[in-house]
């Protein structure tokens, strides 16, 4: 059977799907940054950034830049009508306090009982740098990940147990692949979505655990 | 009259010492005291422990104080970025000390060296190498790491508007760590945009209550 992966931009829309209205959201650098660009613009959500902002807005218009103004990936961004900025502390004080509903970060690897690693690769010559990734990863009420299915070398990135370090210790909630939507829950990864095409059999080779599936996973 | 401005930032650094502990503000550029930075470079202290965000970005401010060869060790949360090279080069020839925190217990250790606390338990970085060989504890089913506070000798913050008793009002998000460092070091200098009347900040706006901050200059 024939299969067609995800596109970047279709993953960022799945991702977008699951995020109800009024959900207070913070968006990992890279692929989650552009789930925003995917969200119901009829649907109130409060957007939030570690460096210090509540209800964040689309980048500017060109000329319209402000340095004072950016996003934890020191993008620059808007506020929305309505938006509030705030220091360091009261921060991490919603994202470590459990005030964040929904927190999407990128990934290295996944474990079945959702370890995650995405913030070195342990490599002897690598400068590691951590952010606000381990204070999401404990934080959040609900942690997703969105992630390629494989490496660029089809290795895959669910694994049973982590190579690299972790960020957090059975943290993620939903695992978003270009091939499937995963829950990991106290049974293990059970499968909710698959792409069109896609067979069971395939899905597993290509995963470094067992994976279980919903009735609906034909 | 109790007057904590002062006439130039030259005037702000000048009893910054070897081997100080110094925060600075800002998250990349947003918020840097740039200003101070280059004073500070001028006065010429040396040895000197900073605690950022991050370890410089392109030429300017903590980057050109790293060029300079005044730090010893560096405390930051994101290090490595595409424009931070002048502290990968010093981190590869093993001329600087890198202290890593994760971000959220930077800002929670700066908060309780400002509160007087001893200590702070945090669930973050619990089961990674940046929590190995500290204590952990288990509270109520959830495992959390003891984290020391981190305090300083000087904080140098940018803030927009600032008078005389040192209240501060910030500028967008350029306030990140400014209120919390403020709180943490033994002297906080500000650098502002505009020194104000007293009475001309609405007291209700005040982020800032001037009892954190020492000393103010205009830039």
């Amino acid at each position: 059977m024939t299969y067609q992966p995800l596109s970047r931009d279709q993953l960022a829309a799945r991702v977008a799907r699951d995020i109800p209205e009024g959900s207070y959201v913070n968006l990992g650098i890279g692929l989650p940054t552009r789930i925003a660009n995917f969200l119901d613009p009829e649907k109130e959500i409060f957007l939030h950034s570690e460096n210090g902002l509540l209800g964040m807005g689309p980048a500017p218009a060109p000329g319209e830049e402000d340095p004072e103004l950016i996003n934890a990936g020191k993008e620059f961004v808007t506020l929305l009508t309505g938006g509030c900025y705030f220091h360091h502390g009261d921060s991490f004080t919603m994202m470590r306090g459990g005030h964040i509903d929904i927190c999407v970060l990128g990934a290295f690897q996944i474990a079945a009982n959702g370890d995650l690693a995405n913030w070195h690769t342990g490599a002897a010559d690598a400068i590691p740098a951590v952010g606000g990734a381990m204070d999401l990863a404990v934080g959040a009420r609900k942690v997703f990940v969105t992630t390629d299915h494989v490496t660029k070398k089809g290795e895959p990135k669910i694994v049973e147990r982590c190579s690299y370090p972790l960020t957090g210790v059975g943290c993620v909630d939903r695992i978003y692949t270009d091939l499937a939507v995963i829950d990991v829950t106290p049974q293990g990864l059970l499968v909710q979505e698959m792409v069109p095409g896609i067979t069971r059999e395939q899905l597993q080779a290509m995963t470094g655990a067992a994976l279980q599936f919903s009735a609906n996973c034909q | 009259m109790i007057d904590k401005t002062v006439a130039t930032a030259a005037d702000a650094v000048a009893k910054i010492y070897d081997g100080a502990t110094v925060m600075i503000g800002g998250f990349g550029s947003a918020g840097q005291p740039a200003e101070l930075i280059d004073a500070l470079i001028a006065q010429g202290a040396r040895e000197l422990t900073i605690v950022n965000n991050n370890a410089g970005n392109g030429d300017t401010g903590l980057a050109a104080l790293l060029k300079a060869r005044r730090v010893k060790k560096i405390i930051c949360s994101f290090p490595r970025q595409s424009d931070s090279y002048e502290f990968d080069a010093l981190y590869r020839a093993g001329e600087i000390e890198l202290e890593l925190v994760p971000q959220g217990n930077l800002a929670c250790r700066i908060q309780a060296a400002g509160s007087g606390l001893g200590a702070v338990f945090t669930p973050t970085g619990y089961g990674t190498l940046l929590a190995e060989g500290k204590e952990t504890r288990e509270i109520n089913g959830k495992h959390y790491v003891l984290e020391y506070p981190i305090s300083a000798d000087f904080a140098l913050i940018k803030a927009q508007q600032g008078d005389r008793w040192g209240n501060l009002v910030y500028r967008k998000t350029a306030r990140n760590f400014g209120p919390i460092m403020a709180a943490a070091a033994k002297v906080t200098i500000a650098q502002v945009s505009e020194i104000v009347p007293l009475g001309a900040l609405d007291p209700e706006q005040v982020v800032t209550p001037g009892i954190f901050v020492q000393q103010l200059v205009a830039v």
